[in-house]
């Protein structure tokens, strides 16, 4: 690959459809960026990892389609398998609530937490979409995906690209990532692999997600929002302040009509208490 | 599958904001709330309102101080508070505020609000002969008016922006509705005239204006449960009702209904009362000043269930999605 050049949007392309669920992503990410992990997760399926939070920065997913009574060979379609991360959003939920100016946009256009300016508030958990941040409990601030910015100063790919076996995750600067995603989706197309579709590639999706996938079913049978459901937290505060100020109006009102409706009888009956103090 | 596409996904996790975040949210409500009512009182009332007023601005200041502290306690790095203030990130520091960011907003309204919170306070205690302070007479004319008219603002601001701090998010049920911050206001506006009234044992100057207090705490609970039945109706849209109403957040909601009977029943008779006996009205209203002073039914214990209901409204809101 060429030399990672600094102005140039990068990502990941992860294609799902080739993922074997070896979790060297995890590994390679733990090791590289000196994550502790915590306690492993008993789910269904070959996940102990959970979820992504503060330790864990790559998680894959396994998503468990085996139907009961088996009638077919169910052509490889029984598990899915998905390596999950911080998508790098165009328009961050995360990045748009911060009161802090901790998470930036990088030189290579990722999205990052800047450890030392981050104050552990946790808007950004409320806002991010994908459950990708928590807060480390032991350095008090919010974790995810720095998309390996430290090797990317260093012209390295990020560690879980360098480590996945199968090409499922790839990096590259993202307008190459795109063209070659949309092939690849022809390719799977002409081969009657239907079902293949690009989630985030284009704006539809936080105006384009710089890591993005290719999915075999429906984008919530991952855990990511759909077209419809892709919502940026500041669409809420219009109708909120709206809704707020109707209430303050009615409330002051209200608070005019208790003061004028009483006045008369009260002024009467005030003499007495007054006098006797 | 249809009805799912139907209803909002959500699929973030909750951003632990608990306790600290409760309290913040009861305190900073009955501190805002407490001014609004306190500068309505000063500036509408009769020149016999001026206790209530003052017990208001009292309220208002000493429910602010614990304010700053639980924000801070609840940072997962609590000495970096003042990155909300100020951007430190290298080659790009200075101010930081995001108007579309609610808590950026709420934390610079939270200190200008603090400064009209204190000089309010400060100037009861100079009018209430506890202080002597010779600047406070500034504020005697227009200038006085006109602060406090910016501070009730800012109060009715603060008492319901956090409702919107939590709809601007991706969370189920908070990001739902738009009806959070009007509630959360709404509920505020009660709690502060139940909390003035459940005071008013200790400052018998101010016992004159229990009626109006009383009359102001009906007509916020109206107005609350106005907006409660909006929040429902705009979760049952979005599908995410169960989630907010559900067991054991129903056992939170009855509590908050409770806090608002005392008003609406308050409410509901005295509208009977007006329209059957026009003339017998006076007579009523100047016998619940009476009513107040005495029993503790009406005192302390309804004024206290209606806090209660203000507090567990706000625990169903915030526990529910945790």
């Amino acid at each position: 690959m060429a030399a990672i050049t600094p102005g140039r949007a990068y990502g990941f392309f992860t294609d799902t459809s080739v993922c074997i669920g070896c979790k060297a992503c995890e590994v390679a990410c733990k090791e590289w960026n000196e994550l502790p992990g915590h306690e492993p997760a008993f789910g269904d399926g070959y996940d102990n990892t959970g979820s992504l939070d503060a330790q864990n920065w790559r998680r894959v997913q396994f998503i468990d389609n085996v139907p009961d009574e088996t009638m077919s060979a169910g052509q490889g379609k029984a598990w899915l398998m998905m390596s999950d991360v911080c998508k790098h959003c165009k328009e961050a939920s995360c990045m748009e609530v911060c009161p802090t100016g901790a998470i930036i946009r990088t030189e290579f256009d990722s999205v990052f937490i800047q450890p030392d300016v981050c104050n552990g508030c946790r808007n950004c958990i409320a806002a991010c979409p994908y459950d990708v941040i928590t807060q480390d409990e032991d350095k008090g601030v919010a974790q995810k995906c720095t998309l390996c910015y430290d090797r990317l100063q260093g012209d390295m790919e990020p560690a879980c690209a360098k480590a996945c076996p199968t090409e499922s995750i790839q990096f590259g600067p993202v307008d190459e990532l795109r063209e070659a995603a949309r092939q690849r989706v022809t390719d799977l197309h002409d081969q009657g692999v239907t079902e293949a579709r690009l989630y985030g590639e284009d704006s539809d999706i936080y105006g384009g997600l710089n890591a993005f996938f290719l999915l075999m079913d429906e984008p919530e049978a991952y855990r990511l929002p759909n077209k419809e459901n892709a919502k940026l937290p500041r669409r809420n505060n219009l109708g909120g302040y709206l809704g707020t100020l109707g209430t303050a109006v009615l409330g002051v009102l209200g608070g005019l009509i208790a003061l004028r409706r009483r006045r008369e009888p009260v002024a009467a009956s005030q003499a007495e208490p007054e006098a006797g103090e | 599958m249809i009805m799912s596409l139907a209803q909002a996904q959500h699929f973030v996790s909750a951003p632990d904001w608990t306790w600290y975040i409760l309290f913040y949210f009861f305190l900073a409500g009955l501190s805002g709330g407490s001014y609004v009512i306190a500068t309505l009182f000063r500036l509408r009332g009769d020149r016999a309102d001026e206790p209530v007023s003052r017990l208001g601005y009292y309220v208002a200041f000493v429910a602010l101080l614990p304010c700053p502290l639980l924000l801070t306690l609840d940072l997962g790095k609590p000495l970096r508070f003042w990155h909300m203030m100020w951007n430190t990130t290298p080659g790009d520091a200075g101010l930081s505020f995001k108007y579309w960011s609610p808590m950026s907003v709420g934390v610079w309204a939270l200190i200008i609000f603090g400064a009209f919170a204190t000089v309010a306070f400060l100037e009861a205690l100079v009018r209430d002969g506890k202080l002597r302070l010779p600047v406070v007479r500034l504020l005697e004319g227009a200038l006085g008016t006109v602060v406090a008219v910016i501070g009730a603002v800012l109060g009715l601001f603060i008492a319901g922006y956090t409702g919107v701090l939590l709809a601007v998010s991706n969370q189920p049920v908070w990001s739902d509705t738009w009806a959070l911050g009007g509630l959360f206001l709404a509920s505020s506006l009660s709690g502060s005239a139940a909390l003035l009234l459940l005071l008013l044992r200790y400052r018998q100057a101010a016992l004159v204006s229990a009626d109006k207090l009383i009359v102001s705490e009906r007509l916020y609970s109206l107005l609350e449960l106005v907006l409660i039945v909006l929040f429902a109706l705009t979760l049952l849209q979005a599908g995410t009702f169960g989630i907010a109403f559900g067991f054991p957040w129903l056992l939170l909601w009855l509590v908050a209904f409770a806090g608002l009977a005392p008003g609406i029943y308050g409410l509901a008779t005295s509208w009977l009362t007006v329209k059957g006996e026009e003339p017998a009205a006076p007579a009523h209203a100047s016998s619940v000043a009476t009513e107040v002073r005495t029993p503790v039914m009406t005192s302390v214990l309804l004024p206290a269930l209606v806090l209660l209901g203000v507090l567990a409204l706000r625990a169903a809101v915030i526990f529910s999605i945790h």
